[in-house]
């Protein structure tokens, strides 16, 4: 069933399941038959090798688990790699890079939301001004209505045209 | 109504029912096949997909009604099965993938390498083609060696034909076999198949070139269409911020890389907006830009003045007999086009310190020069080919002279001239042979890829692997620190990689025609290729400090891809439409000129009007008009592409400011609503409490507003409760987007 809900084959569903056995093996049965409800914490899926450098690994874990706090659960674990691969459609990939860079969580990406995405992209190496310009600048470009936050129909205005995203969004396993 | 259906029997369904259940267990069916798109939480995706399931095996089997039942039954049947099998295929397409966990390891340390795939598949596909026909004339009907003059080593050569130097030459038996122009045969029609050798050799040469025009131009369009063609300044820091970090990296040190780059090109961006570039001493910089380009000029005429040197002399060596000379002497002409190759570009990249560009607008120079490099020294080796090709059909001409005279000597007079007599045999070795130019230009253009490969491999074992041991093993015993100072590791460059790719092929597609087996060893030498370099990629190299692309999209490499393959046909083509064939050797020998073979085919093979029609097709008169026409066609296409891009700009410009507007507008409704609330609830409710102010903000759920206190009144909805279908942002969408259909049609 699971093959029909993402884009992976049943082959590279089975060495997700492998993976994240190997995550806990003690936790994680190896026989799914009976669906049990295991869900590991966030600190044990950002320990994988794949999202160890990221610097949005928290969020994008967060994002995908069911209480927005990490804890994944198979099925959710499946669900972010596929959404995250290379065969996911743009508007699907567009949807998930929303809810990673929100921040607060309020579906709407404001000056907060950019100005933490920009110190993560950096790791702290830009001053204050060169921060504040640069969060203006990409508001001024990308928000369409003018309420100095980015809606979800400005931030795909503004992506669909990136050459870049595709490639760079894209997780593999 | 799922509920009421069910109740009745499925045969008291009216028309109408019918056709309701059927649209909504076809509806099912597409929502099953897009579920996998749909951004919803993992435990919803697989409710609705058991729910769906359940429905359609319900209806699905009471929909068929008599005499349409079992037809119905059989749809869906082979329905299931086709989705089964296509599934199975991309099982199978997905597994087939080379080399597929090497490259997610190194893409986590390197950049993005899948566009270095579509080349990959060309070349894969080319010794496919040239490999057929080659089969084919061993197979269907070959002559098998030692049965004809072309494919048997003469008397003379016999000795040394098994020498390792005379085979690594690419002579000797190497010579006169598959491998090569002048082994096959020029009957028409060969074997019980009557296989048409000189037609098939012809076309699938000519098919081969058509067939990559396509595949590099169809990518070309399809990376054009991805990129949204469209104006690529508008968005630059937000790209930067949400499309430079690249998700694949997994490698601490790459990632420091990264990071370091972002970092600096977010400073280079802000420094031009705040445009505090000093504009200091203009002049002195034009000057030195032009000066780097003037020495480039004389390293590019230098280089190509020294091949066709050694050239020339080569030949001269040729004519006094290859055995007299040493090694270096007799593969001088491959080894020096291979070192230069080697060593211009690094002379390039000192040059451009002078320049003083920006670093992207850098790359692009030096990789234009090196093109230009590659260019002049190849197209120097062809001319200076082409002076060997004229040497070799004057032999020619000496040599038919001898053929007949050596004929008469072997009846010894006994005969008169006119008169017939039972044919000598005599020994194929022995008949004397015509000079093949084919085989020449093809044996040169191994011999150059042998010698290109070998360069490549030596320079990777000496400059990566060699390089990587003595600053590791040195760095103990040396006063500086080798590995973050002077040599240190070499960065893998690839630009530089891909242009060598690229300029590969070129050369496989110049000498495909004349070395049908080519792209075959071609494809033996990528596969050892990737292997190595994958090795020493992974245990040599470091990812490069500043991480560049040429270009926005990958088009720029295509770009030059479909350049090259254009330079490289030329010359195969001029060939074949001027230079006459041999008269003894290869598919055409005996023709006045190569194409002739099609004037054959047309004549002998197809009925009578169609030469007609043909040759009236062919007609000057009818040709020049239709060039004509079409070069009308692309001006006009060019200048309405132009006219959309300008109207496209436009719309966007009022797209802001309706948006704006709408904005505004929906912000002054909030307002008198809020206020008017206020009033509201100062009546009926007691001012201090809060749901009512509450419930009114749930109302007006996702409005943007700057008076109403934003989400800290509801807490962010967590992922079980988020509504399916477009975010809620702002309601007032642009255009309805696709996912809001479905909701309509359910009521």
């Amino acid at each position: 069933m699971l093959h029909d809900c993402t884009f992976f084959t049943r082959k590279e569903i089975l060495q997700l399941h492998g993976r994240f056995h190997e995550l806990a093996p003690h936790l994680v049965p190896l026989d799914y038959t009976n669906q049990p409800d295991i869900r590991l914490p966030l600190a044990l899926i950002v320990s994988m090798p794949e999202l160890k450098e990221n610097p949005f690994r928290n969020r994008i874990v967060e994002v995908f688990s069911e209480d927005g706090q990490g804890n994944l659960s198979f099925n959710d674990f499946v669900d972010m790699f596929s959404a995250l691969c290379e065969t996911a459609p743009r508007e699907l990939k567009t949807i998930y890079a929303f809810k990673i860079y929100d921040f607060n969580v309020d579906n709407f990406l404001c000056k907060e939301d950019l100005e933490k995405t920009l110190n993560r992209l950096t790791k702290g190496e830009l001053t204050p001004e060169e921060v504040n310009l640069v969060c203006t600048k990409a508001m001024e470009e990308a928000d369409l209505d003018g309420d100095s936050k980015l809606s979800f129909s400005d931030f795909e205005n503004m992506i669909s045209k990136a050459p870049d995203f595709l490639s760079t969004f894209h997780l593999r396993i | 109504e799922e509920e009421k259906v069910g109740e009745e029997k499925p045969e008291v369904l009216s028309p109408e029912e019918l056709e309701k259940l059927k649209e909504e267990v076809d509806e099912r069916k597409k929502l099953i096949s897009t579920l996998r798109g749909k951004p919803w939480p993992m435990r919803k995706k697989l409710l609705t997909l058991r729910e769906s399931h359940e429905f359609v095996e319900k209806y699905e089997g009471a929909l068929g009604k008599g005499k349409s039942r079992k037809l119905y039954a059989y749809k869906v049947m082979m329905l299931k099965k086709w989705m089964k099998f296509q599934r199975d295929f991309e099982n199978f397409k997905t597994a087939c993938v080379p080399w597929e966990m090497k490259i997610k390891e190194i893409e986590s340390k390197y950049v993005s390498y899948l566009f270095l795939l579509y080349p990959c598949t060309v070349l894969l596909v080319l010794p496919g083609c040239l490999l057929f026909f080659n089969l084919a004339e061993k197979a269907l009907m070959g002559r098998p060696y030692g049965s004809m003059p072309r494919k048997t080593v003469p008397r003379a050569d016999e000795a040394n034909a098994m020498d390792f130097a005379v085979l690594w030459d690419f002579g000797g038996y190497a010579q006169y076999s598959v491998l090569f122009y002048g082994y096959y045969n020029s009957q028409r029609a060969i074997g019980w198949l009557k296989f048409r050798m000189p037609l098939s050799y012809f076309l699938v040469g000519v098919g081969t070139v058509a067939y990559s025009y396509m595949v590099v131009i169809r990518t070309m369009a399809r990376n054009a269409n991805e990129d949204g063609g469209g104006d690529n300044n508008s968005f630059n820091f937000s790209w930067k911020m949400f499309t430079s970090w690249d998700y694949l990296i997994g490698n601490p040190e790459t990632a420091d890389n990264k990071f370091a780059s972002i970092t600096t090109s977010f400073k280079e961006a802000i420094l031009e907006e705040q445009e505090s570039r000093k504009d200091d001493n203009i002049h002195l910089t034009r000057f030195l830009r032009v000066l780097a380009n003037f020495l480039v000029l004389c390293c590019l005429a230098g280089s190509g003045y020294l091949i066709y040197f050694v050239v020339r002399r080569s030949q001269k060596f040729a004519l006094e007999g290859l055995e007299s000379h040493s090694w270096w002497e007799r593969n001088e002409v491959n080894m020096v086009m291979s070192l230069l190759g080697m060593f211009c570009p690094m002379l390039f990249d000192v040059i451009s310190a002078l320049e003083n560009y920006h670093p992207r607008i850098a790359l692009q120079w030096q990789l234009g020069r090196i093109f230009a490099l590659f260019l002049g020294n190849l197209y120097t080796f062809i001319i200076a080919l082409m002076d060997e090709i004229n040497l070799k059909r004057e032999e020619e001409e000496v040599l038919k002279l001898n053929m007949t005279i050596w004929e008469a000597s072997l009846y010894n007079g006994t005969l008169g001239a006119n008169s017939t007599a039972p044919p000598i045999t005599v020994h194929p070795a022995d008949i004397p042979r015509g000079p093949c130019w084919e085989t020449m230009v093809g044996q040169e253009f191994v011999r150059l890829i042998v010698s290109d490969t070998m360069t490549t491999y030596i320079t990777l074992l000496i400059g990566d692997f060699l390089r990587a041991v003595l600053v590791r093993f040195l760095n103990y015993c040396w006063c500086w620190d080798l590995e973050a100072g002077f040599p240190s590791y070499s960065e893998f460059d690839v630009s530089g990689n891909v242009l060598g790719l690229i300029f590969n092929q070129g050369m496989i597609w110049m000498g495909a025609f004349y070395a049908p087996c080519l792209p075959a060893l071609n494809v033996l030498r990528l596969h050892v290729s990737m292997y190595l370099q994958c090795w020493a990629v992974m245990c040599c190299n470091v990812p490069q400090e500043r991480v560049f692309k040429a270009s926005g999209s990958n088009n720029f490499y295509m770009a030059m891809l479909l350049v090259i393959l254009f330079l490289s046909t030329l010359p195969a083509i001029y060939t074949i439409v001027t230079i006459p064939p041999s008269f003894d050797c290869g598919p055409f020998s005996g023709k006045s000129r190569m194409f002739d073979v099609i004037q054959e085919t047309l004549e002998s093979d197809f009925p009578a009007w169609f030469g007609k029609v043909f040759s009236y097709a062919s007609n000057p008169g009818l040709v020049l008009p239709f060039l004509l026409l079409m070069v009308l066609a692309i001006y006009y296409l060019q200048s309405t592409s132009k006219s959309y891009k300008q109207a496209n700009l436009e719309l966007k410009k009022k797209l802001q400011t309706v948006s704006r507007t709408i904005n505004k507008v929906l912000t002054l409704i909030q307002y008198l609503l809020y206020s008017l609330c206020g009033t509201c609830t100062d009546i009926v409710c007691p001012p201090e409490s809060t749901p009512c102010k509450g419930g009114e903000h749930r109302a007006h759920q996702g409005k943007s507003d700057h008076q109403i206190p934003p989400s800290a009144t509801s807490p962010p909805a967590p992922r079980g409760h988020r509504i399916p279908g477009p975010l809620p942002g702002n309601q007032w969408q642009p255009a309805p987007s696709v996912q809001r259909v479905p909701n309509s049609q359910r009521h």
